[in-house]
């Protein structure tokens, strides 16, 4: 029941299941998008409430910098890069489950102005990590 | 994601895995947790009605002259009283008065009754039964293998029962809610009862392993028309919680004495059982703690384990089920809390993971059909 385009090639991932909008192998510059990726989305269920961090927050690659809460869970969001958080999906306030139902285009969740991108995988990574 | 390889399967799994169902472990039983979307299920429960795999719960029956007998003294409640044809929410209670597990009670004639138990304990608790049955003249017989349960729940449960079968439109006007009785539905014969655990009016129905997948497809056929969804275990969850039911592991366990969780009314205390003698001791104190629904504001909701916190921040209390309740659009929760702050309308706040967020007691159940 999984979509074909469950992961995209053209994103980086990190093993906690946000991707960011950065070319596997290219050095991030400028302000990127992060999202959750449809690996997760589908694992959650549906998604009822997103706690992202404040525009100009500082964030720190692989540490907790929000949540997602779906009707049976919560689970922490990492940060996938070192950097200042620029935007938020202001949507999503009003309709979180949009990161279920587009988790890589309407339902991003924040922008990030990198300063270095933490450890990341590639789509073909990512998935063999999900299988393993 | 994971292999449920070791999973026991319900009769109904090819019908789930046809539905496209994602599926959970459950107390060892491969069950969909959701069909599509958790939410939409949780409102068509609300506004139409769902189909529930409950093939999970165990069945033990007791059948003899003793019958009745054997159930008082294993049971907290009255079985005796109850009459034919009605059914009784009861507890199994530890000889120190904890609950073991809770469960509902069918009388099915003078000595026949069906005792529907959790999956997570239908092993212990049937065993339990069948040893506090010695010396009783009664048949107990663990009838969960070969026993499924298909619930039809919601306002139009009525309509989606009466388009399968119109045959059953007449047992419909006279069967009580907990009261059950034997129909046949689309030629399969059912134990029908008029009993669930969402809010809503609502049918469990009974049925040999055997024809499960039958009775299934007849009930979502007919259903089709009264905007009947598969449900799964996810909405089950948000649905008795708005109901404020309590689910055995969070609000009910091994260490829960019946009164705290305001179970009084279903503690016979006039009769001799396993545990009375605890539990009328238990009954002459006040206890320090008592269960209590909690309604916090944003969405951001408390679950099992967050701590009720005081004036000060003192904690008095511990949050047993919590979530962000669907139909209220507000964090609504189940909490154990000191007994003098437990009243209607008292402010406290939750530690929700890290940030303490307001919270008021309120009555139960949070959700009442209209």
């Amino acid at each position: 029941m999984t979509s074909p385009d469950l992961v995209p090639a053209n994103l980086s991932y990190t093993s906690d299941h946000e991707w960011i909008a950065v070319e596997p192998g290219a050095t991030a510059s400028g302000e990127v998008r992060v999202g959750l990726s449809a690996v997760a989305t589908e694992a959650l269920g549906e998604i009822v409430f997103v706690d992202l961090p404040a525009v100009g927050t500082e964030l720190t690659a692989g540490e907790a910098c929000g949540e997602i809460e779906s009707t049976k869970s919560v689970s922490e969001l990492v940060s996938p890069a070192d950097g200042t958080v620029v935007s938020v999906n202001e949507a999503l306030a009003d309709n979180p489950a949009l990161v279920g139902e587009d988790p890589y285009g309407e339902g991003w969740l924040f922008t990030v102005e990198v300063a270095s991108l933490g450890e990341v995988l590639d789509a073909a990574a990512y998935r063999a990590r999900n299988e393993g | 994601m994971t292999a449920n390889d070791d999973l026991v399967r319900t009769p109904l799994d090819a019908e789930h895995e046809r539905l496209g169902a994602t599926f959970t472990d459950f107390a060892g039983w491969r069950m969909p947790v959701r069909y599509d979307s958790d939410l939409a299920e949780h409102h068509a429960v609300r506004n139409s009605a769902g189909l529930f795999d409950l093939s999970h719960m165990g069945e033990v029956e007791f059948v003899g002259p003793q019958a009745a007998e054997a159930l008082d003294h294993a049971l907290a409640g009255k079985l005796s009283a109850v009459t034919v044809g009605r059914a009784k929410y009861s507890l199994l209670c530890a000889p120190d008065g904890g609950v073991l597990d809770d469960l509902v009670v069918y009388r099915l004639a003078d000595d026949r009754f069906l005792v529907v138990v959790n999956a997570s304990n239908a092993a212990q608790d049937a065993a339990e039964l069948i040893s506090r049955a010695k010396g009783f003249d009664v048949d107990v017989t663990d009838r969960s293998a070969e026993t499924a349960l298909i619930a039809v729940q919601g306002p139009r449960s009525p309509d989606v029962l009466r388009s399968a079968e119109p045959g059953v439109a007449s047992i419909l006007e006279g069967l009580r809610y907990y009261a059950s009785e034997p129909a046949t539905i689309g030629g399969i014969d059912v134990l029908l009862a008029r009993t669930g655990y969402t809010g809503e009016d609502g049918f469990e129905l009974y049925v040999p392993d055997e024809h499960a997948p039958a009775l299934w497809n007849t009930l979502l056929a007919a259903g089709g028309q009264h905007a009947l969804h598969p449900a799964g275990l996810a909405c089950r969850d948000t649905l008795r919680l708005e109901a404020g039911m309590a689910l055995y592991g969070h609000e009910l366990t091994a260490g829960t004495n019946p009164f705290a969780a305001g179970l009084r009314r279903v503690v016979a205390l006039d009769k001799e059982f396993v545990g009375r003698d605890t539990l009328a001791a238990l009954a002459e104190d006040e206890p320090a703690r008592v269960l209590a629904g909690l309604t916090g504001t944003g969405r951001r909701a408390g679950r099992a384990g967050a701590t009720v916190l005081g004036a000060d921040d003192a904690p008095v209390g511990v949050v047993t089920s919590g979530v962000l309740s669907p139909t209220l659009g507000v964090p609504i929760a189940l909490a154990y809390i000191d007994r003098g702050l437990s009243e209607v309308g008292t402010e406290l706040r939750v530690d929700v993971r890290g940030r303490s967020q307001p919270y008021t007691v309120s009555s139960l159940p949070f959700y009442q059909r209209a």
